[in-house]
């Protein structure tokens, strides 16, 4: 049954499954809005360190928010090709996503090792705590993210992904993308509002 | 900012491949620019305001024409937007109860 199809047939005239899914994005909003929370209350109460000054690598992270961002560009890029039945590049596109979320996933396991070997772990202080929860969670959703893209990728080369079916895309979109802002919202408080005082030298 | 409308029920009028660009060069500016007043003395009693004020910017960009908010039913709009105002809300109360902010 087509996506136009099964819109026609609920009370809202909108698909179900889309609806449920911003509901679905909605209920995140709630979740990260509480690790946040959560992190800003206690980033700052650590009462011994390492503390983000002395630990943040932010021109790291900063390459590591380009590449999140440049895969929304390239989910985006699928997602139109989807629509178009244009296959080759739905699958490049596709594959760049999830290779981008990979490449995003890669900097956060270097970044969570070097953090332990400074002596940052998650039961180190309250900021390593709250930290590694915050931010293991978003790595957790980008890994959920990823590995759903590589399902549509192969649905896509069993050629099952026709425009059709570009509504499963359009979901799986809207995942990643949330994941993406919830970073941007990450990468500022966590990494470029830091409200530990600076050590006295 | 050119769209093309394209399904016939109503729900969504996907912006344009040059719109996509031109967002994702938005962001990749807005980036650089938090970055770079980040590591510049002058902006620190700013800091926040101004990385925050950028940081929305970006989010709704993403949200607005990656996610097509901007172009989607108004229904996915609200499903949307009352969880987020919860949410910055529960980070604003909890920030004030324990005194990081009004201390």
């Amino acid at each position: 049954m087509s996506h136009a199809a099964t819109a026609h047939h609920t009370s809202t005239g909108l698909d179900n499954r889309k609806i449920a899914f911003w509901t679905f994005i909605g209920s995140e909003c709630l979740l990260f809005g509480s690790l946040i929370a959560t992190y800003l209350v206690y980033e700052g109460r650590s009462v011994a360190g390492p503390t983000t000054h002395e630990i943040l690598n932010i021109p790291l992270t900063t390459i590591s928010t380009f590449d999140l961002l440049m895969s929304s560009l390239a989910m985006v890029l699928a997602l139109a090709a989807v629509h178009r039945g244009d296959k080759v590049w739905a699958r490049v596109w596709l594959a760049t996503t999830a290779g981008l979320g990979t490449i995003f996933l890669g900097f956060q396991v270097y970044e969570f090792q070097h953090f332990v070997h400074e002596g940052l772990g998650f039961t180190t202080n309250l900021f390593g705590s709250t930290f590694f929860t915050l931010t293991g969670f978003h790595g957790a959703h980008v890994l959920v993210g990823v590995l759903w893209l590589t399902t549509l990728l192969v649905r896509s080369f069993q050629g099952k992904l026709g425009p059709d079916k570009a509504l499963n895309v359009e979901i799986a979109g809207l995942y990643w993308h949330f994941v993406d802002v919830v970073w941007i919202v990450i990468f500022t408080v966590v990494y470029l509002i830091q409200t530990t005082p600076l050590p006295t030298a | 900012m050119s769209e093309q409308p394209e399904s016939g029920h109503g729900q969504t009028a996907h912006p344009s491949t040059a719109t996509y660009l031109v967002i994702a060069a938005i962001l990749t500016v807005i980036t650089v620019v938090e970055v770079g007043v980040f590591y510049v003395p002058a902006f620190q009693p700013i800091l926040a305001p101004t990385l925050l004020v950028l940081s929305a910017v970006k989010f709704a960009l993403v949200v607005m024409f990656y996610m097509h908010l901007k172009f989607d039913h108004s229904l996915f709009r609200a499903v949307f937007i009352l969880p987020l105002l919860i949410a910055a809300a529960v980070i604003i109360a909890l920030l004030f109860l324990f005194r990081v902010l009004g201390a």
